[in-house]
């Protein structure tokens, strides 16, 4: 079985199958989810989803890394990074779904 | 940010939609992300981020408190990898004003 890759557009028409809401505004109304979530965390905020999971910032410090091909030590500034942590109730959809069809192979 | 909050700021854009149905709009959206990854497939959404599935070979477990030997089956773990668009913002966000 091969594995799809979704887009926006996907999610988009998951919309407008299940409240018939015409496609240009679902598509904006995906933009408009995504863009929020976006400009929430630039700014520095976590971001919490019942159900779904948590995107929240971790600060990491500045660490001497090493360029693989030269092998010269460079160091790499301080950033932030944004980590993401599912919910239980999509662990356990993603585990089980991926569990049955595994085994229906 | 909580999802009320996000479902909030989406009705107030959008007036002329019910508030209930801006909350079952954005359901809908990470129930879909959910469904994909549980079928198997994966979500990318340019310039936010990519959704996949990552396997958990079975292994040999310990418990920790008795170091008796457990086994622990496979296991399939959702993971996001943050696109480039946000990974550049998250960064340069502080500078913004001053790069203008």
């Amino acid at each position: 079985m091969t594995s799809k890759t979704l887009t926006r557009a996907d999610l988009a028409e998951a919309v407008v199958e299940r409240i018939g809401l015409p496609r240009n505004e679902s598509q904006e109304l995906v933009e408009l989810v995504l863009k929020e979530i976006s400009s929430t965390l630039a700014e520095g905020e976590a971001v919490k989803l019942s159900s779904f999971g948590s995107f929240g910032i971790r600060e990491k410090r500045e660490r001497i890394g090493r360029n693989p091909k030269t092998g010269e030590e460079v160091p790499i500034t301080p950033r932030k990074v944004l980590v993401f942590r599912p919910s239980n109730i999509m662990k356990n959809r993603v585990n089980n779904g991926n569990i049955r069809r595994r085994s229906a192979i | 940010m909580i999802k009320s909050e996000l479902i909030q700021k989406i009705a107030v854009a959008n007036p002329h939609l019910y508030h209930r149905d801006v909350e079952h709009i954005v359901n809908i959206i990470f129930d879909e992300i959910i469904e994909a990854l549980a079928r198997g497939d994966r979500v990318e959404l340019r310039g936010f981020g990519a959704f996949t599935v990552k396997r958990r070979a079975p292994r040999l477990g310990r418990n920790p408190r008795t170091g008796a030997t457990v086994s622990v089956s496979e296991k399939h773990v959702p993971f996001f990898k943050t696109g480039k668009e946000l990974r550049d913002r998250l960064n340069n966000g502080n500078h913004h004003d001053i790069s203008h």
